[in-house]
């Protein structure tokens, strides 16, 4: 019970700092709504295509958000040495990893919405399957959040964080890029069954990541 | 006995290189001469799996209280490098034989996917190895970083192969193409593994011997400049 009352408190902090700071709201949504817009330009706003793509293209943009996201999340703990209060605070590992991971979950949630919004408006992209959709937008989401918390934490504190968590993270998650880009498009496309095995994989690779997280992070969060 | 190993090993690739391009006949649904590329291909994938599998192991025995000890850290990032060498290999080999058999540099199958995402998990694990600062920081975080590699390679496999069956049917691989194969190029193909594969033992080899003669050399010298430091700065008395 403490373990998961101890999650809280970190994910709250974390959350706490963002809407105080405003940095995920004035810098990482603009940049997502941004990457909607630069596809457009891509396809030559060629709305059939558009379309067609939404659901992969959609995701695309999710995933270089995470990025930031992460950069983000662990960028607020070099501060003060703020790594160096969490070590000490007593805390489980598994739980700081999970109450940050909470925490990017959490804004991804919310950036994907508002993205979301900005490709059925761009792409011209009709709403259906919304459950479909939910499930795996939600699994997806855990997924990423988790894998790129572990990453977060593994290059913590080294001179090129941020250069070498993109490229930690985005092979990585290829299983949730296909996942949830097939998902989402079977849900546009009006067969939502054949989204069932997709969402199972994500929920498996969401459960692989936290469990890998939850394990790692704290011999992890010793070192840097 | 290394040097007495490395020249079996260039004996062995000889053998391998004469049968392969003399010997083993060429074929015709294999784009002719293209088909002894067969003869490099196979056997770079092989050792590209291998390595890997060589450095997940060697990260858990880091890892493993009971079992550590710096030399897996340094076999895990050896075999690494090697991987990653052969992995690259294997996919230039493969685009070389792709191009006049299939018509096509890339493939999508499942298969090429996931080797070319194992390629990038990989070099961000060696690129990982090289920010690292101490040993034992990079040791932790290395280890960490190759079994979480490991385990995400099926899933991408999987993930990937589904991805394929469910959208475009009848990728180039199906069985009814395969080539039925000729006794000596049967043969030949087991050599040209079993060549490999010592030259990745001999690689691996050497590469351990560097790395730690890199590390000898850098705790000598941080050594040896705290020792200068030392004779070279007065020695302050502390104020009463």
């Amino acid at each position: 019970m403490t373990f998961l009352r101890d999650a809280l408190l970190v994910a709250g902090k974390d959350l706490r700092i963002e809407r105080r700071s405003r940095v995920a709201l004035q810098q990482i949504v603009p940049f997502g709504a941004i990457v909607v817009m630069l596809f457009a330009f891509a396809l030559d706003s060629d709305r059939t295509l558009l379309h067609e793509a939404a659901p992969g293209l959609f995701w695309a943009a999710i995933l270089l958000a995470v990025l930031l996201a992460v950069g983000r999340s662990f960028s607020i703990e070099e501060a003060n040495r703020a790594r160096d209060g969490l070590r000490l605070s007593g805390l489980d590992g598994g739980s700081i990893f999970l109450g940050k991971a909470a925490a990017i979950a959490v804004q991804l949630f919310l950036l994907e919405i508002i993205v979301g919004i900005a490709v059925v408006v761009l792409y011209d992209v009709s709403v259906r399957g919304v459950l479909v959709l939910l499930c795996s937008g939600v699994a997806a989401t855990v997924g990423l959040a988790a894998t790129a918390t572990v990453y977060g934490v593994l290059a913590g504190g080294l001179r090129a964080r941020e250069t070498l968590v993109p490229l930690l993270v985005l092979p990585a998650v290829t299983p949730v890029m296909l996942g949830a880009t097939r998902s989402f498009e079977a849900a546009l496309n009006g067969a939502p069954s054949d989204a069932w095995p997709w969402i199972q994989l994500l929920v498996a690779f969401a459960i692989l990541a936290v469990t890998a997280g939850t394990v790692a992070f704290g011999p992890l969060l010793e070192e840097g | 006995m290394k040097r007495l190993f490395a020249a079996a090993t260039l004996v062995t690739l000889g053998v391998t290189a004469v049968f392969a391009l003399w010997v083993t006949p060429e074929r015709e649904n294999q784009g002719f001469q293209a088909v002894r590329l067969l003869y490099l291909h196979v056997p770079t994938a092989w050792v590209a799996y291998l390595a890997f599998g060589v450095t997940a192991l060697t990260s858990l025995l880091w890892l493993i209280p009971r079992t550590r000890d710096a030399a897996w850290d340094l076999i895990a990032g050896a075999s690494a490098e090697v991987g990653v060498v052969f992995t690259g290999l294997t996919l230039v080999v493969g685009s070389l034989w792709g191009k006049p058999t299939w018509g096509t540099w890339w493939e999508w199958d499942a298969r090429l996917t996931t080797t070319a995402i194992l390629f990038f998990l990989y070099l961000g694990y060696l690129a990982l190895r090289r920010t690292a600062a101490t040993a034992d920081e990079r040791g932790k975080r290395c280890a960490i970083a190759a079994l979480i590699a490991f385990v995400d390679v099926p899933i991408s496999y999987l993930s990937v192969t589904w991805w394929q069956t469910l959208h475009q049917q009848g990728t180039v691989f199906n069985p009814q193409n395969k080539v039925l194969i000729d006794g000596s190029m049967a043969f030949t193909l087991v050599l040209a593994v079993v060549a490999f594969t010592m030259l990745y033992a001999y690689l691996v080899m050497e590469r351990f011997e560097l790395a730690r003669l890199e590390e000898g050399r850098e705790a000598r010298e941080l050594a040896q400049a705290i020792a200068e430091r030392i004779a070279a700065e007065p020695v302050e008395v502390a104020p009463a």
